[in-house]
């Protein structure tokens, strides 16, 4: 926290600030991407494939093309001729295989897979045409069965760039044998599906001098923008990309969706504008959360110290590429275990690829593994919170590496007092409410501190406003407040004179916005920018009568607050940002600059273990005999760095708990085996949780300083809040029942039999 | 979405000729059929909007009753005095479902009509027989998590999902239609079908027929009821089961009662023969038990619903507990009573 004592008026890192954005959104004028005016648009409405595998062996379009307004049936057969070669199909974020081209030829290759796009003049007829598109297929046998999927199981040659192959430690399999106490569980996720509220959409704006503005829903313009440019054979600057405004994502908009790829081929092939956006239905036709089974061996003295860990995970993918994620890595990094090895393997089914959805990995192996570990708790009789301290590490137990901070300790601490932990009776079924049961869970979180290399642009006028400008992402998460929050922070102005501009892919270079990094990245490069603002209004204030900063050399003997500049060590000495403007005859400062990591934080990086860690109290009342739960209380105590805006910071956790009680109970996706298709794909049928599913959840950040992690001290948020809350839930539920649940979510049906 | 012609008529007799014909829907709030539009399940060549009729309003019946208009809101329903006071049973049912928005727009002839939630019916991609007949029945031998486990056929397992069809089939209603034929009177246990070899037709209505109100008879049982929802999250999900209880009781013992099921068949599920067993018994587990086993006799899971059977006997155990005592399950607290 910066010294605010001596500063009357100051918004900064650490103010809790209401999004800066929020209004504009509530008030309808944030524009998403499917709702961006452009003149002569032509509507696509999508044709989605009824089979799961085989070829397609005509298509029937004449009908569609008589409706009045129809202007052309795009497919495999008519599409314009673009690139082939797979390379340049790959996104920022390919992963090992051959990316999905839509329409790219007569393959049918999953269950929903978009066959011809219609477009029209008018959505309606676009839409009713679209209905009357026949397409007949040659099927071939298909699997979608993740239990019949893996006997197709293996460990890719090609790895995915971000995958951590597990490392082993000692003999897991002799100490497991001789352990004295010794669990062994199979536990498993289902399919979910990303869901954000906003349908994945995009708007060609065709300018018709070669150049064109993309208005899409995704989570990196940047990348977007690459993507078309190789892909469908732009220049790179004749391609922008706009993603002011994200409804949700999830990970859904990491990388280029398949509507892109049609809106810009239809624009192309039509030389006009064209918009398509998806409809709910098939929201379920693209990105999910890989299916998953991980079986946990467990071994432990009496006491409850582990002596042996074996992990072995397999994840869902599909016959095209390789998604793989770190699945049963995080026991092994968080806790302290002499012998531990790891397997991991992805097991192929004719779906679409499975992909990267809030916390992957993490939120299916470390919440998992969560359920593992009250087990063995309960087996050395041990309250499973004195079981986690137990078995504590203080390093990166995995990988042999000191942490640059981990406050996990303080969270268990503050966490347990806050929820009263103390007060639990350790024997299942022993807590009681009139007909309810009532049970107590905990577990630990575990999620990578991410930082990338982000530029960022400060552009201060001479009417003190400062304007701070990205190409990041804001994809809910408050990247705008973040920006808005340092700014102010770094050169003492207040919110209401910053904007923050983010989202177009011409603005200063961002990665995608994914992995918790953002806040941490943009911020820094928000920060660096800021400062060299602040060195030349230094330099500039030489012209101010009386010249009240001679004595500073640097912006670092310099505070900013209240739109004034002043000496740290005289803070009688300062003056007004605008009046140094004025003096110097400055109208505007400019400055781009990068936060990357340095030379120190590479070595950091590659010395140090860099996690944020979280502690989750679930309380829940289970009316055994109808096998209703309500989880009625969380308490998600946070290790994750200094909190820039405690505001939105708290509203990524809250979401992040809810979405871990869908994880528990509701999410999962219905797959019919012998049509090899998604069923529940609409809102009605695939379950969220609902505000009464919703009580009281309360969020702890615990403090944590750690200036090495990044160049802010910030770790991030996004993640974190999902991971292991339904772990905690199925720990409650064991608690309060004494039926123990390996098997995600945890669905009614399940807790009556 | 298919194109049709739309009319808007504001009196009966001109609704009833819009409506001749097999190939047209009636549109009241739309919460049902412009989803079912929008997904190409409906696809009529002509819409009437009835939302001008005059079917609006509830009122008192010479009988003692109340008569529910087709187009009063779900919500109207819900919390008018009368209601609320006299049938808090069928209060209860309506705001177990849907959600506040969509009770708003919902109305009671939409609600007793509303089509089933299975995933294929909803799916044009796949075969129901219900959606195109002849085409066979996907949901048999696929995904029957929310399928029917009484009453099923050959040719379709759906269920009827409305809370409010449930509630009154347990107060014995009476659906008042009017249509190319005239007026008639349908006694609720005789207004849904089972789906036998005719899965299409959800209704006994005739083509063109339209549902002007809904009557309640003047036994109401206003003290010793319940509708008690089990479904996959604690609000806005359709049932996987629930129980309506009517009961009157004089002194120990039970004078009448009625018990329905939702969400187990393609009609509110009730056995005249269930209830006799209860009828001048004194309330108990053992007589609630023989009741719930003559209520689910025959009853089979399609294999993703085989838990629906155990769970059906526990929920009304539980909801003859909760009438008996007088302690209905809150639609707002979601905590079972
Ligand atoms: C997400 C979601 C969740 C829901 N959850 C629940 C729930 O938990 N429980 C529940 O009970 N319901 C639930 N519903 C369903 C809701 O109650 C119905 O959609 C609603 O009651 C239908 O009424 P409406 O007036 O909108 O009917 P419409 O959509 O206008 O019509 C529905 C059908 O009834 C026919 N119809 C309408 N009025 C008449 C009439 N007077 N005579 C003859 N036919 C007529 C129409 O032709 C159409 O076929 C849910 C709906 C949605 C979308
Ligand atoms: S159960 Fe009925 S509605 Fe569902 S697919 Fe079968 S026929 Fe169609």
């Amino acid at each position: 926290m910066p010294d605010t004592r001596h500063e009357p008026i100051k918004v900064g890192i650490g103010t809790p600030l209401s999004r800066v954005d929020g209004v504009d959104k509530v008030t309808g004028q944030a524009h998403y991407a499917a709702e961006y005016a452009v003149p002569d648009v032509l509507y696509g409405v999508i044709v989605s494939g009824r089979i799961a595998k085989g070829r397609i062996t005509a298509i029937a379009d004449g009908a569609a093309r008589a409706v009045p307004g129809v202007v052309e049936v795009l497919t495999h057969m008519n599409r314009p001729s673009e690139a082939w070669r797979d390379s340049k199909w790959k996104d920022e974020l390919a992963i090992p295989g051959d990316p999905f081209r839509a329409l790219g030829d007569d393959r049918i290759q999953f269950s929903g897979q978009p066959v011809a796009l219609v477009l029209a003049e008018t959505f309606e007829a676009a839409r009713f045409a679209a209905s009357l598109v026949d397409v007949s297929y040659e099927e071939e046998p298909h699997n979608v069965d993740f239990d019949l999927s893996l006997a197709e199981k293996t460990l890719p040659t090609y790895k995915r760039k971000s995958f951590h192959a597990p490392k082993s430690h000692g003999d897991a399999d002799k100490a497991y044998a001789e352990a004295d106490l010794r669990h062994e569980g199979e536990y498993r996720l289902a399919t979910e599906h990303h869901n954000p509220m906003e349908m994945h959409a995009s708007t060609v704006h065709w300018h018709g001098d070669g150049t064109i503005t993309v208005y899409d829903k995704c989570q990196g313009a940047q990348g977007v923008q690459s993507y078309i440019a190789s892909a469908f054979g732009f220049r790179q600057e004749d391609v922008q990309v706009i993603n002011a405004y994200v409804g949700g994502a999830f990970g859904s908009g990491l990388r280029p969706q398949y509507q892109v790829q049609l809106a810009v081929l239809a624009a192309k092939k039509l030389e006009r504008s064209v918009r398509v956006v998806m409809t709910r239905q098939q929201m379920f036709t693209h990105a999910h959360r890989p299916q998953a089974i991980y079986s946990i061996k467990l071994g432990a003295e009496r006491t409850g110290k582990l002596t042996s860990m074996i992990n072995d995970a397999t994840t869902s993918t599909s016959r095209f590429e390789n998604n793989m994620e770190d699945v049963v890595t995080w026991g092994m990094i968080n806790y302290a275990c002499p012998n531990m090895s790891g397997a991991y393997t992805v097991a192929p089914r004719d779906t679409y690829t499975s992909a990267d959805m809030r916390a992957p990995g993490a939120a299916t192996g470390m919440t998992l593994f969560e359920i593992a570990m009250d087990e063995m708790a309960y087996k050395a009789k041990v309250d499973p919170l004195e079981f986690r301290q137990i078995n504590y590490s203080d390093i990166d137990a995995m990988n042999r590496q000191p942490f640059t901070s981990k406050a996990l300790r303080e969270a268990y601490r503050e966490g347990a007092a806050a929820f009263g932990w103390d007060r639990r009776s350790f024997e299942p079924r022993s807590m009681r409410d009139g007909r309810e049961l009532i049970g107590w869970g905990v577990a630990t979180g575990v999620w990578d501190a991410q930082f990338s290399k982000t530029s960022a642009r400060a552009t201060l006028t001479a009417d003190g406003h400062l304007e701070v400008a990205s190409a990041t992402a804001d994809i809910g998460t408050g990247t705008y407040t973040v920006m808005t929050l340092v700014a102010a922070d770094t050169l003492g102005i207040a919110p209401e004179r910053i904007t923050s501009r983010l989202g177009d892919s011409r603005l200063p270079t961002a990665p995608v916005e994914g992995g918790s990094w953002a806040a941490a990245s943009t911020g820094a490069a928000v920060q660096v920018a800021c400062r060299a603002v602040g060195e030349k209004l230094l330099k500039a204030a030489a012209k101010v009568e009386g010249q009240p900063l001679a004595a500073a050399s640097s912006v670092d003997d310099l505070t900013f607050a209240d739109g004034r500049m002043a000496l740290k060590s005289e803070p009688g000495r300062s003056v007004a940002i605008t009046e140094v403007m004025q003096a110097a005859t400055i109208d505007r400062i400019e400055v781009e600059e990068t936060a990357s990591t340095g030379l120190s934080g590479l070595v950091s990086q590659a010395r140090k273990s860099r996690k944020t860690h979280s502690a989750v109290f679930v309380e829940v009342r289970v009316d055994e005999e109808l096998g209703q739960v309500r989880v009625t209380r969380v308490v998600s105590a946070i290790a994750a760095g200094r909190i820039i805006n405690p505001k939105t910071a708290r509203s990524q956790i809250l979401g992040g708990v809810v979405m871990g009680i869908g994880m528990a109970l509701h999410e999962e996706t219905l797959a019919d085996l012998r049509l090899g298709r998604w069923m529940n794909h609409n809102y009605a049928e695939y379950h969220i949780p609902a505000h009464a599913d919703v009580q009281d959840i309360e969020v702890i950040f615990v403090d944590e300083p750690d200036p090495e992690v990044t160049p802010l001290g910030v770790k991030g948020l996004g993640e974190i809040g999902i991971i292991s809350v339904a772990g905690a839930i199925a720990n409650a539920i064991f608690h309060a029942t004494g039926q123990r649940h390996r098997s995600l979510p945890i669905t009614i049906d399940k807790l009556i039999a | 979405m298919i194109r049709f012609d739309y009319a808007r008529p504001t009196d009966l007799a001109e609704a009833l000729r819009e409506g001749a014909g097999e190939e047209v829907a009636y549109l009241a709030g739309g919460t049902n059929l412009v989803d079912l539009l929008k997904e190409n399940v409906a696809r009529p060549t002509r819409v009437v909007d009835i939302a001008r009729l005059p079917l609006t309003g509830i009122e008192d019946t010479a009988q003692g009753g109340l008569r529910l208009g087709a187009l009063a809101t779900n919500t109207e329903t819900a919390y008018d005095q009368r209601v609320q006071a006299r049938y808090p049973l069928l209060s209860s049912a309506l705001l177990a479902g849907a959600t506040a928005q969509l009770r708003n727009a919902a109305t009671n002839g939409g609600n007793i009509n509303q089509r089933t939630r299975c995933y294929y019916f909803y799916d044009v991609a796949t075969p129901c027989n219900k959606r195109e007949p002849g085409q066979g029945c996907a949901a048999i031998g696929g995904v029957s998590r929310i399928h029917a486990i009484l009453g099923t056929s050959h040719q379709c397992i759906a269920t009827h999902p409305s809370d409010m069809a449930v509630a009154l089939a347990a107060l014995k209603a009476e659906v008042r239609v009017t249509g190319p034929g005239g007026d008639r009177v349908i006694a609720f246990a005789d207004y849904h079908r089972l789906p036998g070899d005719e899965p299409w037709r959800d209704t006994t209505l005739e083509p063109g027929e339209l549902v002007t109100a809904i009557d309640l008879p003047p036994e109401s049982f206003p003290t010793n009821f319940t509708y008690l929802k089990l479904r996959e999250r604690l609000s806005y999900a359709f049932a996987l089961v629930s129980v309506a209880v009517a009961m009157r009781l004089e002194g120990e013992r039970i004078a009448e009662v009625r018990i329905a099921l939702g969400g187990v068949a393609h009609k509110p599920w009730r056995r005249p023969e269930a209830e006799d067993l209860l009828r001048g018994q004194e309330p108990g587990r053992e007589a609630f038990g023989a009741a719930a086993d003559a209520l689910l006799e025959g009853a089979r899971g399609q294999g993703g619903n085989d838990f629906k059977v155990p769970m059906a006997r526990k929920a009304i155990l539980r909801a003859l507990e909760q009438a008996t005592a007088g302690t209905p399950q809150s639609q707002t607290d979601k905590r079972i009573a």
